[in-house]
């Protein structure tokens, strides 16, 4: 059984085939005694495209980190395509859950974009013909080929996203986890930057508060509100449920019905 | 001054100096100035010698003289202690347009300027013609320890980045009509900083987060590997043996 | 004020060398310590990886405040050197590892102080600076009563003493391997006279500036972590009551108050040395003038000042300057003393802990 070469779409709708992610019964306290998870419970299946909304404060940061074990400790377990999270497993995690971060500049730290775009699977290992190839086409999907050589805080905040995206694709991970991908992005930027997330054959959590843009690229919907997953479903339905969207403090934009904007 | 700055003193081109490797070119830098510093001061024509040299560097990387010269600015400061010495020195005494001048001081003003000089225009020619990425991967294979170099690297990534927030925390605090004019403004630039550092700080803390997710365990892979063969080795050293010979003659003479 | 090269023999430009060398590798394995904690991972990575990045960000942040200008009157302006807020901050051996990188990059990229003078910069302005910095301010923080001010205050005490150490540490440098023989009372005059304003200018800036990452987040003031820890509750019935705070160390519930009375009477001891010594200074200036009057220096800022140039103050400032360096040697005496104290107490407290286990 190898699971991480399986063809992605047709594991898509097959149930027995390990999920990409399963969350289930996390809990977790900060050291200070804050605590932000009180049971979580989800599961994506493979190629699944999904947005995590929520209000701010709801948790949304400190799940995702929970995802690739940089928090743990509590309660419930983590699961990647079968891998529990955790212990011994912690590097092949990293390597299959590919976060990017809310600020590439945070997350684009080497000198030029090639090795930045290189650490990861250079971190894993990977070495000479092999490893450029991975950052030549990582480079590719997100259109970014030729500019390996540029230093990244030389490239426009749109670029820099996109990089970003690139660094984690270049460890061929097997979900995508994107905290607030179009916050600061131009429309041009946005629209680029979500055909770029269509196109990609992996399974996507996307943590939003843009609702047009959940609405626009994730079928599927969760709603995170006080540590808990308080709603699951279409997002189309999700969006269209006032008095769900009011209780958790979630609201559209003005003059943006999802009843009637066009799905693509 | 900012962004930028990290970044105005190398001027790109494609000169048999740029190319050479950068450990070579440290190495060479380095050497070029122990000896220049270990030169006797009396052994004047010596320090010419030099100049000629690193002005055929120049010539060879197409740097102009404006621009080394501009530059040789920072030694400023101390062009000002150099005046001073021939006055506040010991020994025997000079009379010099009626100024009683130490010849100690003399010597050691001159000392101190040529040495000095010759030691800013070696580094602005290194500075020159070496990307700042290819110094550090330079420092790397001199066997600087890894961390500090990943600390530099750290430093050099996010000097700018953190320069920008600070200015434009200026422009905030000038949009709402503040301008620091004395020393009863402190506290609020002050305020600044510690804001900039916990911002820095808290920035260090989420890079660290970035790495981690995609599998730093501490250590940088090595991806450029910069080797030299013996020819770029005697290319870049023949400056510094140069120098070497010139230092001998102006002890031995 | 980066060293150029050719103002300290190549000798001692080595042997200073050396001792940067040492005091970066020491670091190196301190600032380990020092930037570990925060979240570990189930996974129970260590803390170490934390350095580079950390450090990296803290580096940037002294390279871009030392650009940050301080108008003092009339357009001129000073700014931050940094040491002592490094120290304060984020420890001594991150301190002077960032201050060391940012010292080595400004002399690689900026030529600002010289390749062969990198170890008398870095031992002068990384090293000493911070050691001082870091020893006067965990000095004060223990005899002084627990609390914000007490530590803005220590802060400001670190930085002013921080400078004029620096000022010293390079004179002596001078000593041993200046390439010129100014009269050594010259240089001390010159070199911890300038340098005592600049450190009164650092001092307000670290002060305000402690104070200020202290309102906001005082956790991340390392010189004062342990006072800043917040107490734990418990939920007993519904209440909330305060958490027993952790059973101190068996050996150290006694001694306890007798070293912070220790602590106290070295301090006050301190002072009153320096307080003779300044008095000494003072009432004989002629220390350390006779060795410029037997150079002939007087003589020669006598016809200096007749002679009209713009150098022609330079004999008064010398008398004035006199007291003042002999005020300021009293002054370094009690951090220096506060330093060696601790180093002291810390090798004795550590026995006495291994003797105890």
């Amino acid at each position: 059984m190898d699971p991480v070469n399986a063809p992605v779409n047709d594991t898509a709708t097959d149930p027995a085939a390990p999920a990409s992610l399963e969350v289930s019964g996390l809990a977790f306290a900060y050291p200070d005694g804050h605590q932000a998870l009180f049971g979580v419970d989800f599961r994506v299946a493979r190629g699944e495209r999904v947005a995590l909304l929520g209000p701010n404060g709801a948790g949304k940061t400190t799940l995702v980190l929970h995802l690739n074990g940089i928090l743990g400790g509590g309660a419930g377990t983590v699961t990647v395509a079968g891998l529990p999270v955790g212990g011994r497993n912690t590097a092949e995690i990293r390597r299959r859950v590919g976060i990017v971060f809310q600020d590439p500049d945070d997350q684009l730290f080497m000198p030029t974009v090639r090795e930045d775009v290189a650490f990861g699977p250079a971190a894993a290992g990977l070495r000479g013909p092999e490893l450029r190839e991975r950052v030549g086409r990582a480079l590719d999907l997100v259109g970014m080929g030729g500019f390996e050589d540029r230093p990244p805080h030389h490239l426009s905040f749109g670029q820099r996203r996109r990089v970003a995206v690139a660094t984690v694709l270049a460890m061929e991970p097997e979900i995508l986890v994107l905290d607030e991908p179009s916050s600061n992005l131009d429309p041009a930027s946005r629209r680029e930057l979500a055909d770029i997330l269509r196109g990609l054959d992996v399974t996507v959590l996307m943590v939003t508060h843009d609702l047009p843009y959940a609405l626009e690229l994730c079928p599927r919907a969760l709603v995170l509100s006080e540590g808990v997953i308080a709603a699951d479903g279409p997002t189309a339905e999700i969006l269209g449920d006032d008095a769900l969207m009011r209780a958790h403090r979630l609201e559209l934009p003005f003059g943006f019905d999802p009843r009637v904007a066009g799905r693509p | 001054m900012g962004a930028g700055h990290a970044h105005r003193l190398y001027r790109p081109g494609g000169s048999g100096v740029h190319t050479l490797p950068p450990h070579l070119k440290l190495t060479a830098a380095f050497a070029f100035v122990v000896v220049v510093v270990s030169t006797p001061r009396e052994a004047v024509w010596a320090f010419a010698a030099y100049a000629v040299l690193l002005g055929a560097v120049a010539a060879v990387a197409r740097v102009p003289a404006g621009f080394l010269l501009g530059r040789l600015l920072i030694e400023v400061p101390f062009v000002a202690f150099a005046v001073l010495m021939p006055f506040v020195a010991g020994g025997e005494r000079v009379g010099v347009l009626g100024l009683s001048l130490s010849v100690n001081g003399l010597w050691g003003a001159w000392n101190v300027l040529a040495k000095g000089t010759l030691g800013v225009a070696a580094s602005v020619l290194l500075a020159a013609t070496t990307e700042l990425r290819a110094l550090l991967l330079g420092l790397q294979r001199l066997r600087l320890p890894p961390l500090l170099v990943q600390i530099a690297s750290f430093m050099i990534r996010y000097g700018d980045v953190i320069a920008d927030e600070m200015r434009r925390m200026r422009i905030a605090r000038q949009s709402r009509g503040f301008e620091a004019r004395g020393v009863r403004h402190w506290g609020v630039l002050a305020k600044s900083a510690g804001a900039l550092f916990i911002r820095s700080y808290e920035r260090g803390e989420r890079v660290h987060l970035a790495m981690v997710s995609r599998g730093y365990t501490g250590s940088m892979p090595v991806l450029d590997e910069v080797r030299a063969d013996r020819a770029q080795w005697s290319c870049a050293l023949a400056l510094p043996a140069a120098a070497l010979l010139i230092c001998l003659l102006g002890w031995t003479l | 004020m980066h060293v150029p090269d050719g103002f300290i023999n190549a000798p001692l430009s080595a042997a200073t060398g050396v001792l940067a060398a040492g005091a970066v590798a020491v670091s190196l394995r301190g600032a380990r310590r020092e930037l570990a904690g925060g979240p570990a991972g189930p996974g129970g990575e260590p803390g170490g990886e934390r350095t580079a990045p950390l450090a990296g960000l803290v580096a940037a942040f002294i390279f871009a405040v030392q650009m940050l200008n301080f108008p003092v009157a009339a357009g001129t302006s000073g700014h931050l050197l940094g040491g002592a807020l490094a120290a304060i901050l984020v420890g001594p051996c991150t301190g002077i590892l960032c201050v060391s990188v940012v010292l080595l990059m400004q002399g690689i990229l900026f030529a600002d102080g010289g390749l062969t003078a990198l170890g008398v910069n870095i031992t002068d302005m990384a090293v000493v600076t911070t050691v001082v910095a870091y020893g006067v301010f965990r000095g004060l923080v223990k005899v002084l009563p627990r609390g914000r001010r007490s530590i803005t205050g220590a802060a400001f005490v670190a930085a002013l003493l921080s400078v004029p150490a620096a000022a010293v540490a390079f004179t002596l440098i001078y000593a041993l391997g200046g390439t010129t023989d100014v009269a050594l009372g010259k240089v001390a005059t010159a070199m911890i006279g300038v340098h005592v304003l600049i450190g009164i200018g650092e001092a307000v800036i670290t002060a305000l500036t402690v104070g200020a990452v202290l309102a906001v987040r005082p956790d991340l003031v390392h010189g004062a972590r342990d006072l800043t820890r917040p107490r734990l509750k418990l939920r007993v019935d519904g209440d909330l009551v305060d958490a027993p705070a952790p059973a101190p160390e068996p050996v150290a519930a006694a001694p306890r108050a007798s070293r912070r009375a220790l602590w106290i009477t070295g301090l006050v001891t301190s002072l009153v040395l320096a307080g003779f010594v300044s008095f000494y200074a003072s009432a004989n200036p002629d220390g350390l003038e006779k060795v410029a009057a037997d150079h002939g220096i007087d003589r020669a800022a006598e016809e200096h000042a007749s002679a009209d140039s713009p150098l022609a103050d330079y004999g008064v400032k010398d008398v004035s300057d006199a007291r003042l360096s002999g005020g300021l040697a009293g002054v370094i005496g009690v951090g220096a003393t506060v330093v060696t104290g601790s180093a002291v107490f810390w090798v004795l407290r550590r026995r006495r802990a291994s003797e105890a286990s």
